[in-house]
C-alpha cells in the first residue's frame, strides 16, 4: 500500500522532470500581463497633447480607498492643459493606499485615466508612492504639443468631449 | 391666531394656517415635493411645473352648501383632470394631495426631460455638481433617456461674468428666475433680468459695473443648477470634498451665521485652507442670507503677510524671538509702568478676549481703553433689544427708527430686515442728514443738518412728552416741523419701536448723548424693556457691544491718554495707520495683531494673534445676541489666540488667568457679568427648528445655504427688562454752531480696512480716498470733479479726489471713513486744490 502510494508520487515528479518549467527569470524575463489586467494608472492625452483629465475629481470620489487627490484651476486660451474651463493643477495618486480596484478608470467622465499594464511600484520611502500628475500623464503623442498650450479661442470650449454615439 | 386649514397629503393629515401653499404645507409634514422656482422666501410663480402634483377637492352641493357624502359617508372628493403646481395652490379645508402616483411619477419625468433639453450635463466641471437640485431631482425623478435630438441642443456661452464676483453659464439655466426674483423682491436691487424669449431667454445684467448689487452671492446659494457660480469659489473643489465649520461673521455688528468650508489644500502647502464662506441659518439673525462683504471678505485670515512669531526690537530693529522671552520682557515693562500701562483694543476682539485682556490690565492697575469711535454702549445695555426680539417680528403697527447711519453700507442685513419689516407694514422713520438707500421705505424721511442728531430726538420726545425738554431752544425749529409732528405721532401710537444708531455726523461724546437721547425716547413712549423693541447701535465692529459689556470705555481724549502712557498694549487696532498725527512714542510699546500694521512697526514687541477662523470665541452683535465661533482650521504655528496671550503676561506677572479654552473664560465672564450669567458654550451651542426648513438633503428647496446644527446664540436681558431701574438723564441740548465747510466721515461697505484689503477678489469694490460734495457748494469751493485736493483739518490733511453727489447737504464733504483719511469726526476742513485733470 505505502510503496504503490510512494511509486506514484515519485513517477510524478520523474514526469515534471521532463516538462518545459513554469518559473520565469524575473527580471531578465517579463511574462505578458492579461487584457484586463489593473496595473499602475496612466493619465491619457488626446493626439494634440492636450490632457483628457479635466481636473473633476470624480476618480477622487469613486475611490474607496481615498488615495487621490485632484486640485482643480481653470483653463485659458494662453494656457491651456485641457479643452473646456477646468483642468487638474494638481493630480496626485498615492500607490501605497491604492487597491487597483479601477473604478476611477469607471468614474471618469473623459476616459483620462486608465489601469496600465506596469506592477512595478516598489518604494523606499513613503513619498515616493506618491505619484504625481507629471509621473502619472502620457508622453506627449508625436504630432502634438506638450501642455500648456496656446489655443484659438473658441474652440476647446466643451471639457466632455461630444459624444459620437448617445447608445455607447 | 387664524383657523387652521386641515388637509391630506399622502394620507398624512396636516393642519396649516390659510393662504399656505401645498409645497409648505407637505414640507411641513415633512414629505417632499420638488421644486425649482419655488423658494420658500419667496412669492410662488409657478414657471418650472417640478412641483405637479394630483389635488383633490371635497365636493360642495351647490343648493345646500353641504359636502356631498358617498354612500359610506365618506366625503365625495373630485380631483382635477390635470396634475396642478403645488407652490401656486393655496391650502383649502378638505384638500387631499397626491404627491407618489405614477401619474405624478409621470409629470416630473415629462418636466426634467424638457429642462434638461438643452441643459449641457457638464456636472463633472460644474461646481454646483454634487449639491446640485437639478442633478438630484434628475436622479431621483428623470428618466435618463431623452427623446429629444442631442444635435439639437442650444449651445451658449458657457463663461460670462455677470460681474467680477458672479459668473454665469447660460447653457446650464433653467429659467426658474430665482435669481432675478432675489434681487427684485428680497432686495430691491434689480440689475439682472431675463433677456429674449422661449429657447434664447438668457440671464442679462442691467448695471455698470455689472451685477452691482452687495447681496449678490445669495443668488448663488438659491440658484437650482450651476447657472450662476462666485468667482471666489470657481473650480475651487467639490462639495463633497468639503469640511463644514460654524462661524460667525466679524465684518460688522449683525453677526450673520456662517459656515466656513475647508479643505486640506496642495497649493496651500498641505495646509487646510478655507475655500468658500456660506451663510449659515439663522432666522433670528441673518436668516439665509449673507453680504457680499461677509461671503468674499474673509481672505485677510489667509494672508502671507500674517504674523507667526513673536517680535523684538534690538538695536531698531523688530527681530524674531521665542514666546518665553517676548512674553518676560512685556511682563516686566507692564509691572514697571503699573498704573502708567494704557491698554487700547477694538471690537475685532472676541468676549473672551477682551475679558482677560482687562482682567490682566486691572490687577497691573493700568487704564484700559475701547478705540472706537462711537458711544453708547452702557445705555445699550440698559434698553437693548430685548430677550426674545426679532426683527421679523416687526410688522404692522410697529415703528422702525433709523438714525444718524446708512444701513445699506454699514450693516446690509439690517437694511434688508427693516425694508422686510416694512413690507410686512411697519412704519418706517429714517432720519439722516442727507438721503440714503433706506428712504425709499421710510414713511418719515426726515432731514436735518450734521450735528442736530440728538437734538432731533430730543424734539420728538419733547412733543410725546411736553415735560422732557421744556423751553430747550434748541430743538423749536425742529419740533415745529410738520414731519417731525407727525413722526412723533407715530412713534406715540407704535405697539414696538425700534431705534437703529449711528455714528455719522458725530463723535464718540455726541453718539453717546444720541443713545442717551434715543433710550429717553423709547422709555417715554413705553417701549423699553419689552420684547422686539429696543435700541440697536451700528457699531463699526463686530463685538464693540460686547467690549462696553466686558466694561471698555472709549477714552475722552486718546491722543492726551496716550501721551500720559509710559507703556502701551494696542490689541487688534491700527490707531497710528488710522491717524498719523497720533504721537505713539511711549517708553514701551506693545502691539498684538495678525500684521505688521502701521502700528505695529513702531512697536518694541509685537505679539502675534489668531484670527477668528483659527480658534473659538464668543462676539456679542448690536442685537445684543451672544454667539460663538468654532475654529475652521488649525492655528498657524507661532501665533496664539488674544485671550492667550494675555493669560500668557499674566502668568508671568504672577496673575492666573484661563488661557487653555474659550469656553472657560466665558464661564468666568458669565460669573462676574450678571448680563452674562446665563451664557455658557454649551447654552449658545442649542438649537432649535427654524422655518423654513432649509439645507438639508432638499437642496431645491431652500438653496445650499447651511442648516444650523451648532448654535443659534442667545440674547442678552437688557437692564430695565430685569426690572432695574431706568438710569438714564437728560442730556444737556447744544445749539448748532461753527463757519465754514464741514466734513463728516460715513462709513462704507467696502473700506479699507486691514481685514478687507487682503481679498483680491473685492479689490475693484473698495473705495478709494475720495470727497464727496454736492454740485452747489463744488462751486462755491471752486473745485471740479476729479480735481484732487488738500482736505485740511486742523493740522492734519489728506490728498482727496472730488466726486459730485447730489445726496451731500450744502456745506458738507463727506468722506470714507477707513482708507487713510484721518478724520475720524466731524471736523471744519478747508480745501487747496493741488491737481486739476
Amino acid at each position: 500500500m505505502m510503496l504503490d502510494d510512494l511509486a506514484r508520487g515519485l513517477a510524478t515528479t520523474l514526469k515534471m522532470m521532463f516538462e518545459k518549467p513554469v518559473t520565469i527569470q524575473y527580471p531578465e524575463e517579463k511574462r505578458r500581463v492579461r487584457t484586463r489586467f489593473k496595473g499602475r494608472h496612466h493619465l491619457q492625452r488626446y493626439e494634440n497633447g492636450l490632457e483628457k483629465c479635466i481636473g473633476c475629481s470624480l476618480c477622487a470620489a469613486a475611490c474607496p480607498a481615498d488615495a487621490i487627490f485632484v486640485e482643480a484651476a481653470e483653463n485659458t486660451d494662453e494656457e491651456r492643459y485641457s479643452p473646456g474651463e477646468r483642468y487638474a493643477r494638481v493630480y496626485e495618486i498615492n500607490m501605497l493606499r491604492c487597491i487597483f480596484c479601477g473604478y476611477c478608470q469607471d468614474a471618469c467622465p473623459t476616459e483620462a485615466i486608465v489601469l496600465g499594464d506596469n506592477y512595478e511600484l516598489s518604494f523606499t520611502d513613503r513619498r515616493q508612492a506618491i505619484y504625481t500628475k507629471e509621473m502619472l500623464l502620457d508622453p506627449v503623442p508625436p504630432g502634438g504639443q506638450p501642455t500648456p498650450q496656446r489655443t484659438p479661442s473658441g474652440v476647446y470650449t466643451r471639457s466632455v468631449p461630444v459624444m459620437k454615439d448617445p447608445s455607447d | 391666531m387664524a383657523k387652521l386649514v386641515t388637509l391630506t397629503i399622502d394620507g398624512i393629515t396636516v393642519q396649516v394656517p390659510p393662504g399656505t401653499n401645498v409645497v409648505d404645507a407637505a414640507k411641513k409634514a415633512g414629505i417632499d415635493i420638488p421644486v425649482f422656482c419655488y423658494h420658500p422666501k419667496m412669492e410662488p410663480v409657478g414657471m418650472c411645473r417640478m412641483c405637479l402634483v394630483e389635488i383633490g377637492r371635497p365636493v360642495v352641493d351647490r343648493a345646500t352648501g353641504e359636502l356631498v357624502r358617498a354612500d359610506d359617508g365618506s366625503v365625495k372628493i373630485q380631483f382635477s383632470p390635470k396634475l396642478e403646481t403645488a407652490c401656486t395652490t393655496p391650502v383649502s379645508e378638505g384638500m387631499v394631495v397626491i404627491n407618489t402616483s405614477q401619474k405624478v411619477k409621470d409629470g416630473r419625468e415629462d418636466i426634467l426631460e424638457f429642462l434638461l433639453t438643452s441643459h449641457p450635463l457638464d456636472c463633472p466641471v460644474c461646481d454646483k455638481g454634487g449639491e446640485c437640485p437639478l442633478q438630484n431631482l434628475t436622479m431621483e425623478f428623470g428618466s435618463g433617456q431623452s427623446r429629444y435630438i442631442y444635435d439639437e441642443k442650444m449651445h451658449s456661452a458657457k463663461h460670462v461674468p455677470l460681474g467680477d464676483l458672479i459668473y454665469l453659464d447660460r447653457e446650464r439655466c433653467i429659467q426658474c428666475a430665482r435669481c432675478v426674483r432675489f434681487q427684485d423682491q428680497i432686495v430691491d436691487d434689480p440689475v439682472i433680468g431675463f433677456y429674449n424669449r422661449g429657447r434664447a431667454l438668457e440671464i442679462v445684467t442691467y448695471s455698470e459695473p455689472g451685477f452691482d448689487s452687495i447681496f449678490s452671492g445669495n443668488t448663488t446659494d438659491i440658484c437650482p443648477v450651476g447657472a450662476l457660480t462666485t468667482a471666489d469659489f470657481r473650480f475651487g473643489a467639490r462639495p463633497w470634498e468639503l469640511n463644514a465649520a460654524a462661524s460667525i461673521c466679524t465684518q460688522c455688528p449683525v453677526g450673520c451665521n456662517l459656515t466656513i468650508n475647508v479643505r486640506r489644500e496642495a497649493i496651500s502647502q498641505g495646509r487646510m485652507a478655507i475655500k468658500r464662506i456660506m451663510p449659515r441659518q439663522n432666522e433670528w439673525v441673518n436668516e439665509i442670507w449673507i453680504c457680499d462683504k461677509g461671503r468674499f471678505g474673509y481672505h485677510y485670515v489667509e494672508s502671507e503677510e500674517r504674523l507667526d512669531q513673536p517680535l523684538v526690537r534690538k538695536d531698531g530693529k523688530l527681530t524674531p524671538v521665542s514666546w518665553d522671552e517676548a512674553i518676560n520682557l512685556v511682563s516686566m515693562r507692564f509691572k514697571q509702568a503699573g498704573s502708567n500701562l494704557l491698554t487700547l483694543v477694538s471690537g475685532r476682539l472676541s468676549n473672551e478676549d477682551l475679558y482677560n485682556i482687562r482682567k490682566l490690565t486691572d490687577s497691573l492697575n493700568g487704564k484700559s481703553a475701547l478705540y472706537t469711535q462711537m458711544g453708547g454702549g452702557d445705555v445699550v445695555a440698559q434698553v437693548g433689544m430685548s430677550t426674545g426680539s426679532n426683527l421679523a417680528n416687526l410688522g404692522k403697527g410697529d415703528v422702525i427708527l433709523v438714525i444718524a447711519t446708512d444701513l445699506h453700507q454699514e450693516a446690509p442685513i439690517w437694511w434688508l430686515r427693516v425694508k422686510q419689516a416694512t413690507e410686512r407694514g411697519a412704519q418706517l422713520i429714517v432720519a439722516n442728514a442727507r438721503s440714503t438707500r433706506l428712504d425709499r421705505y421710510a414713511k418719515y424721511p426726515i432731514r436735518y443738518a450734521y450735528g442736530e442728531q440728538n437734538n432731533l430726538i430730543a424734539a420728538l420726545v419733547q412733543l410725546i412728552d411736553p415735560q422732557k425738554f421744556v423751553d430747550a431752544k434748541a430743538i423749536k425749529h425742529l419740533s415745529e416741523q410738520s414731519i417731525i409732528k407727525d413722526t412723533a405721532e407715530a412713534l406715540k401710537a407704535a405697539q414696538n419701536l425700534v431705534i437703529f444708531f449711528g455714528n455719522e455726523g458725530s463723535g464718540v461724546a455726541d453718539s453717546q448723548v444720541l443713545a442717551q437721547t434715543c433710550a429717553i425716547l423709547l422709555a417715554t413712549t413705553n417701549h423699553a424693556g419689552k420684547p422686539n423693541n429696543g435700541l440697536i447701535p451700528v457699531w463699526q465692529r463686530a463685538n464693540d457691544q460686547g467690549a462696553w459689556d466686558m466694561g471698555w470705555r472709549p477714552p475722552t481724549d486718546l491722543s492726551t491718554s496716550i501721551k500720559e502712557a509710559n507703556a502701551l498694549y494696542i490689541v487688534a487696532c491700527d490707531p497710528a495707520g488710522d491717524d498719523p498725527r497720533l504721537s505713539l512714542t511711549p517708553d514701551f510699546l506693545v502691539v498684538q495683531d495678525l500684521y505688521l500694521t502701521p502700528t505695529a512697526k513702531l512697536a518694541d514687541v509685537v505679539l502675534p494673534a489668531l484670527p477668528f477662523t483659527e480658534r473659538e470665541g464668543s462676539l456679542t452683535s448690536g442685537e445684543r445676541r451672544v454667539q460663538r465661533y468654532y475654529p475652521a482650521i488649525p492655528g498657524r504655528t507661532g501665533a496664539l489666540a488674544d485671550f492667550a496671550i494675555a493669560a500668557q503676561i499674566a502668568k508671568a506677572c504672577g496673575i492666573t488667568l484661563e488661557e487653555r479654552s474659550a469656553a472657560k473664560v466665558m464661564d468666568a465672564i458669565a460669573r462676574e457679568n450678571a448680563d452674562y450669567a446665563a451664557i455658557s458654550y454649551t447654552e449658545l451651542a442649542n438649537v432649535e427648528e427654524q422655518w423654513p426648513i432649509i439645507g438639508r438633503a432638499d437642496l431645491y428647496y431652500g438653496g445650499t445655504s447651511y442648516e444650523n446644527k451648532q448654535g443659534l446664540g442667545m440674547q442678552l436681558q437688557n437692564a430695565v427688562q430685569k426690572g432695574e431701574p431706568f438710569q438714564i438723564s437728560l442730556p444737556e441740548l447744544v445749539e448748532q454752531s461753527g463757519e465754514g465747510l464741514l466734513a463728516v466721515p460715513i462709513t462704507r461697505l467696502y473700506d479699507r480696512g486691514n481685514t478687507l484689503i487682503p481679498s483680491q477678489l473685492l479689490r475693484t469694490h473698495l473705495v478709494s480716498t475720495v470727497m464727496w460734495i454736492n454740485a452747489k457748494e463744488a462751486k462755491q469751493q471752486g473745485v471740479e470733479e476729479h480735481d484732487v485736493v488738500q482736505i485740511e483739518c486742523g493740522e492734519t490733511s489728506a490728498l482727496v479726489t472730488v466726486e459730485l453727489e447730489d445726496a451731500v447737504p450744502d456745506g458738507v464733504v463727506l468722506v470714507p471713513r477707513s482708507v487713510g483719511i484721518p478724520i475720524s469726526e466731524p471736523c471744519r476742513v478747508r480745501l487747496h486744490i493741488t491737481e486739476r485733470v
